[in-house]
């Protein structure tokens, strides 16, 4: 199927070397990365994780969103979804992968990576979290294969993939809960140390998810003849609007937790994030706008009548994607190295590099997305363009 | 994880190594010999332990020597930059490091004084617990490991750590150490390392760098298996306080105040 991915138009190979490109320049910044050391990355001894492993823990939530689509098309028979499963289940592929890319260009020795296996380690979390993600990838890569192919030969796909489908349901949940435990685990840490930080996480990942969901589907209803079905955007629409309440309404449960009980240790973490401490503010106006964006996605959603509305469901998802986006890939890993355990704040601002490697590895989804979008619209026989455009 | 046997026999071969060294080569020993570990206990246990008598280490703020004489020791490199900074034993201000254990009237000798900081070598050590490679580990003595040559720079131990007492490589170090010191490995760029208690030191049966370096006794290294032992000994007789107990590490690292 894969030969599918290599026939496109001028526009599809321009986009497919725009991001070769992109990719081409992170690379390069890489192996001076590896050559170097992680020095030339803006982390530091106290803020000693950054763009990196929070660019990780975003897009593990985006992996985990395919449930979004797969868990009402298979357990609750919503039909409506038939035509986008597929696109949930590729977007967890590139998604993993990014994932995996993020945890190895943070290594201090990639080249040791293996040690993972060769040691493993049952009361390291991180153990787990290789183990949940590679699980994860191979289950969405052996489900998209399994599906697609019978579409593509027009029989009923083998009965073993539903058993296959129904496991990768919870295994959504356990990739993301996971990475919230690598977190809320660390007593050093007040910050990330919250039970609240896993269903945050999934309410975050379920409302951004599906976001990106509809945004991809505009996409391809403006340029290809796919046609999901305004019903299906609508349903996803609406879980869109649920876990995004439920996001809030969690971040707000933890305001109050920090800020009644007057804890001074976890109340800092806080007041860097939205006020500054000892004269940074690095973050504040991104946190700012997070919390401007929660509030403007949440308004426009909860709304039927707007939520129907084509242009403004655009923007109240592309609102949910940057909010999500603001405070899991770039407030929260942060934060909770700042103040350090011996009470300094450290000011972490990334590099010009790292930021390259980190675009190099979007052009690296990105990339695999539109293949794999590619293939299953040539498949499907839907790839040309509706309208002359 | 514990010292395995084969470990373990290392270890013991290079402590009648180090002995035989330093009875048979007086000349290229050590000119003054430093003093001598205390035994294991009664049952033969060893649980190494330090006592730091902050108010002996505070009538002199500005000493550096255990910090000079460890960085010495153990090849740390000496970084320009601040956030690429190795550190083993380090001074930091008393509220930071107790900050459970001070309030606003706190007595004028250590509000605001420096308190010296190194890896408590807890007895249930997170960071332990986090790593997903077992390149650091707890040793059936206590001391907290690092093996350098398996740590895979995944620096997650140093975000379960509760006291900052590890360091990454961010740069390789080498071309900042003033005069490598060929007894002691050198580490390479992208692994965490931190204070090992000297156990290169105890193979020899030598007390850890510091606290032969300290002039004002205010280091005591022993066993705190041994209810006889001098730490033991301290312990009993003077109020001590460990950093953050209540998060349950049990740093193995105790203050006299």
């Amino acid at each position: 199927m894969f030969e599918k991915a290599l026939s496109g138009n001028r526009r599809y190979w321009g986009w497919i070397f725009f991001l070769l490109a992109v990719m081409g320049v992170g690379f390069i910044c890489y192996l001076k990365q590896l050559t170097t050391g992680l020095g030339i990355t803006g982390m530091s001894r106290d803020v000693s994780w950054g763009l990196y492993i929070a660019q990780f823990t975003f897009m593990v939530g985006v992996a985990a969103s395919a449930v979004t689509v797969v868990l009402p098309y298979y357990l609750h028979n919503t039909k409506v979804f038939g035509r986008i499963t597929i696109l949930g289940e590729f977007l967890a592929i590139a998604a993993v992968t990014m994932c995996i890319a993020f945890i190895t260009v943070d290594l201090g020795q990639p080249g040791r990576a293996f040690n993972l296996f060769l040691h493993p380690t049952p009361h390291s979390i991180l153990f787990w979290d290789t183990v949940v993600l590679g699980g994860y990838l191979v289950l969405n890569v052996v489900i998209t294969h399994v599906t697609l192919d019978a579409e593509r030969t027009g029989e009923a796909p083998p009965r073993w993939i539903k058993p296959v489908i129904i496991l990768s349901i919870p295994w959504a949940i356990s990739i993301h809960t996971v990475t919230a435990f690598i977190y809320s685990g660390l007593a050093a840490r007040p910050y990330w140390m919250t039970a609240i930080l896993a269903p945050r996480f999934l309410a975050s990942a379920f409302s951004s998810g599906p976001a990106l969901l509809i945004l991809f589907c505009l996409i391809l209803m403006r340029f290809t003849r796919f046609n999901p079905g305004w019903e299906a955007i609508q349903k996803m629409a609406l879980i869109v609007t649920y876990a995004m309440l439920a996001n809030i309404f969690f971040i707000l449960m933890e305001v109050f937790t920090t800020f009644y009980s007057d804890i001074p240790e976890h109340m800092a973490h806080f007041k860097y994030l939205y006020w500054g401490l000892d004269g940074h503010h690095e973050l504040v106006p991104y946190m700012w706008a997070s919390t401007i964006l929660a509030v403007f996605s949440a308004l426009v959603l909860v709304n039927p009548k707007l939520r129907a509305q084509r242009s403004w469901l655009r923007w109240a998802c592309l609102a949910v994607v940057a909010s999500v986006w603001l405070e899991k890939g770039l407030g929260m890993v942060v934060t909770g190295f700042v103040p350090s355990p011996l009470g300094v704040v450290t000011q972490y601002l990334p590099t010009l590099r790292e930021v390259l490697i980190t675009l190099g590895i979007y052009a690296l989804g990105a990339l695999m997305i539109t293949g794999f979008y590619h293939i299953a619209l040539a498949v499907r026989g839907e790839l040309r363009s509706a309208s002359p455009s | 994880m514990t010292v395995d046997r084969r470990g373990f026999f290392k270890l013991a071969g290079l402590g009648a190594l180090g002995l035989a060294g330093a009875r048979s080569l007086p000349v290229l020993g050590n000119p003054a010999p430093a003093p001598s570990l205390p035994g294991p206990g009664p049952d033969g246990g060893v649980r190494w332990g330090m006592v730091v008598d902050l108010r002996a280490c505070l009538n002199d703020e500005g000493c550096r020597d255990c910090i000079v004489a460890c960085d010495h020791a153990h090849n740390i490199p000496q970084l320009p930059d601040r956030k690429h900074e190795v550190k083993w034993i380090w001074k930091d201000p008393y509220e930071e490091v107790f900050p459970m254990q001070t309030h606003e009237y706190l007595e004028d000798a250590l509000h605001g004084h420096p308190a010296l900081v190194f890896c408590n070598h807890c007895d249930n050590p997170p960071c332990v617990r986090v790593c997903p490679t077992q390149a650091t580990w707890k040793r059936e003595d206590g001391i907290v490991m690092m093996d350098w040559h398996r740590c895979i720079g995944c620096r997650y131990c140093v975000a379960a750590c509760p006291y900052g007492s590890r360091s990454f490589n961010w740069v390789d170090p080498r071309s900042y150490i003033e005069t490598i010191d060929p007894e002691f490995p050198t580490r390479t760029r992208g692994v965490v390392e931190k204070c090992n208690f000297c156990d290169e030191r105890l193979a020899r049966n030598q007390q850890p760098a510091c606290v032969s370096a300290c002039p004002h006794g205010a280091l005591t290294f022993g066993n705190l298996a041994d209810p006889t032992s001098t730490v033991r000994l301290l312990l009993k007789s003077r109020y001590s306080i460990r950093r953050k107990p209540a998060l349950g590490t049990h740093p193995e690292v105790f203050y006299l105040v």
